[in-house]
């Protein structure tokens, strides 16, 4: 309530300077929403940790519809913001169309593909992939029914990115084991729907599985509630979700989106664009979640075996396959 | 004799639900902390007050038009289409292969044959749910909605394993040829000293949209056709005894109806994103009920009703950008007024009726 409280002060004391509020950062969330408690959440504790320690102001705008993304991006660029920064996929394609028309506005975008990148923009990229390995691999050391689960939000490419490399990992450690795997929907409306994430996981549980990892926004908290309730482990994603039902979030895929756009407002103007920049283990932009809340639920062993396996695939040694790279998984089939 | 005068039907009415819905919109508002004048200032200054306000408020009200003519005409034979989303969808398939296969040269041909692939698609997709509710009596309600879910998966499927260009991220299609690209009003009236429209997504689509009123204004109430359906939609059996085939008509006016849903993707895919996005109908197909409720299932009432819901999306956009307004509030707002002029409109009109009587015995 107080950070709340502290925000709300500070976007009203940015409207009031409006003129002189040249060069703040912006930050646009995608349809999911600011407080899905994973993706636009952890977008959302990189601009308020930002904010918090350089004093800076910054503002921010949730998406209700298409056409405001291009409005968004250009009311903002109008207006002296620089960076915006958008998070999600869907913001590269509108940016591509604006870019140019700003030439002194710097573009950020967490999760898009553009085949060539404007000068004035900057392309995030996570390797969630290996991130997805390593709890996919601490999911079956901890599975004793030999099945574990994945729910993903809306069914695209970058959610089977997601799957593909947990299902890769699972097999690592147990070559017979089952996954099994369901995506929310197909349409945007898939990212935020708890109700059916219980569905999905009560649906998983009944096939036996006893590890479920959620990829999918604001509908994973209904995946995660279930499993508290139903007695087994789930992995959060994105931000760090141990705390949500501590004793039961085996772990959480940490991407670090909060650390790419803390890094983007503090690179401020002198943040360098035209450019792709991927984060993976190496750069930590992805990996998992140990804290005070499942401390006790990872074994020493099982942080060796993982710590292994993310040195290995940092020094090049262990591959995972990405499902960018054939549009196909050779754990998992869609 | 128990009636009241046209006007008040048509304008006092809405007029009076809107304020209704305007007051207790501010009471939200003033709740949260925030200044509902201020809040009202700002959604007019946003979508009114700016030529690049109005572009984004007429795009909006595009899409409304065409998906409340469809609801309109479909209850004029007293079908409930509630699957203008899907039809929308489907539509948006139609245009976007249009787009990518066919080597338009022109513009002016591409809106002419992308318009025909989407109305076409749009109807198609209309065309399963009123055989099954001519034929085999499976209610229009159930079916079409079912069908919107249906439209959804078949979208997300063909994006992402057909259509999607290698490399993207995203579930939508290539951007469309530049010969297909509709002129926006900023191209068709902003001039090198005046940058009118300035980046809004307002196309030539409009116009199509206008002269869809038109046609369906002819339609229902100066061709044999319009007639037959209105004929339905009083009475059923009165229509048969006639000799209106109540099958042809349920199955005629659904095609049309989803036809002139499927036309609101020429806005949103060939006007607006130049390309097709997996969310491209984002529930216009649903606004289009409420817009048709308040028109009084009118052209004129449609394009009235469709102005007004672009103005409150693009005010709503507005306040979502400049306050702290959650998102979730603005939502809030707008479906007060869809309550307010759509469900409740009984509320304002008996007791007006009844004041209007009154009023004429004394």
């Amino acid at each position: 309530m107080t950070i709340m409280t502290k925000f709300l002060g500070a976007t009203a004391a940015l409207a009031l300077s409006a003129g002189a509020a040249l060069a703040d950062p912006a930050l646009i969330y995608d349809l999911g929403g600011k407080f899905d408690k994973s993706f636009n959440e952890a977008a959302y504790n990189g601009a308020q940790r930002w904010a918090e320690e350089t004093g800076g102001t910054y503002k921010d705008i949730e998406m209700q519809s298409e056409a405001q993304r291009e409005q968004a991006l250009r009311r903002f660029a109008e207006a002296g913001f620089s960076p915006v920064i958008t998070a999600g996929f869907a913001f590269a394609d509108p940016i591509n169309n604006v870019a140019a028309d700003y030439p002194d506005t710097k573009f950020v975008n967490i999760d898009g593909w553009l085949p060539e990148v404007p000068e004035n923009v900057l392309l995030i990229n996570f390797q969630e992939h290996q991130g997805s390995y390593l709890v996919g691999m601490l999911a079956a050391m901890e599975s004793k029914s030999n099945t574990v689960g994945f729910i993903g939000g809306m069914d695209i490419p970058l959610i089977r990115h997601f799957a593909c490399g947990y299902a890769q990992g699972a097999k690592a450690v147990n070559p017979d084991i089952t996954v099994i795997s369901n995506m929310t929907g197909t349409t945007p409306a898939a990212w935020n729907d708890p109700v059916k994430g219980t569905e999905l996981a009560k649906a998983q549980i009944g096939q036996g599985a006893d590890v479920i990892y959620a990829a999918a926004g604001g509908t994973g908290i209904g995946v995660l509630q279930t499993a508290a309730d139903e007695g087994i482990k789930s992995i959060g994603v994105d931000s760090n979700q141990n705390h949500m039902h501590p004793g039961s979030v085996l772990t959480s895929m940490l991407k670090r989106v909060d650390n790419a756009v803390f890094e983007a407002m503090s690179g401020g103007a002198d943040l360098e664009t035209g450019t792709f920049m991927t984060l993976g283990l190496a750069e930590d932009g992805v990996g998992y979640a140990v804290d005070e809340n499942n401390a006790e639920l990872i074994s020493d062993d099982m942080i060796a075996a993982v710590e292994d396996a993310k040195a290995k695939i940092i020094s090049g040694d262990l591959e995972v396959v990405s499902y960018y790279a054939n549009d196909s998984c050779p754990a998992l089939e869609f | 004799m128990d009636k009241m005068p046209a006007w008040a039907d048509a304008v006092l009415v809405p007029l009076i639900s809107l304020l209704l819905a305007a007051f207790l919109s501010a009471l939200v508002i003033l709740a949260i902390g925030e200044n509902p004048v201020d809040a009202f200032k700002l959604m007019v200054d946003g979508a009114l007050m700016r030529s690049s306000g109005w572009g984004y408020t007429l795009y909006y009200a595009t899409n409304f038009i065409f998906t409340g003519l469809a609801v309109a005409v479909a209850f004029h034979a007293r079908l409930f289409n509630i699957g203008g989303e899907g039809q929308a969808v489907l539509g948006g398939l139609g245009a976007a292969l249009a787009c990518l296969f066919i080597p338009w040269p022109h513009w002016s041909l591409a809106i002419i044959g992308g318009a025909f692939a989407a109305a076409a698609f749009g109807a198609l997709w209309a065309l399963i749910p009123a055989y099954l509710q001519a034929k085999r009596g499976s209610h229009i309600v159930i079916t079409t909605i079912m069908f919107n879910f249906i439209a959804a998966a078949l979208l997300n499927y063909v994006l992402v394993n057909l259509l999607k260009p290698a490399g993207s991220m995203e579930p939508a299609t290539a951007n469309f040829p530049e010969a297909t690209h509709l002129p926006s009003f900023q191209d068709m009236f902003a001039t090198a000293d005046n940058p009118l429209f300035r980046g809004s997504p307002a196309n030539v689509t409009f116009f199509l949209a206008l002269i869809a009123c038109v046609l369906v204004w002819l339609l229902i109430w100066r061709t044999r056709l319009g007639y037959e359906i209105r004929a339905q939609g009083h009475s059923e059996t009165a229509a048969r005894y006639a000799g209106i085939s109540p099958v042809r008509i349920t199955i005629v006016a659904m095609l049309i109806s989803g036809g002139l849903a499927g036309l609101m993707a020429v806005n949103a895919t060939m006007g607006e994103a130049e390309r097709l996005v997996i969310n491209a109908a984002e529930g216009a197909g649903f606004i289009g009920i409420a817009v048709a409720l308040m028109g009084r299932n009118h052209p004129v009432g449609v394009l009235m009703a469709a102005l007004l819901f672009g103005f409150l999306y693009q005010g709503g956009a507005e306040l979502a950008l400049w306050t702290n307004i959650p998102r979730e509030l603005i939502v809030v707002i707008q479906a007060l007024v869809i309550l307010f002029t759509g469900a409740l409109d009984n509320m304002v009109r008996m007791p007006l009726e009844k004041l209007f009587v009154k009023r004429r015995a004394a």
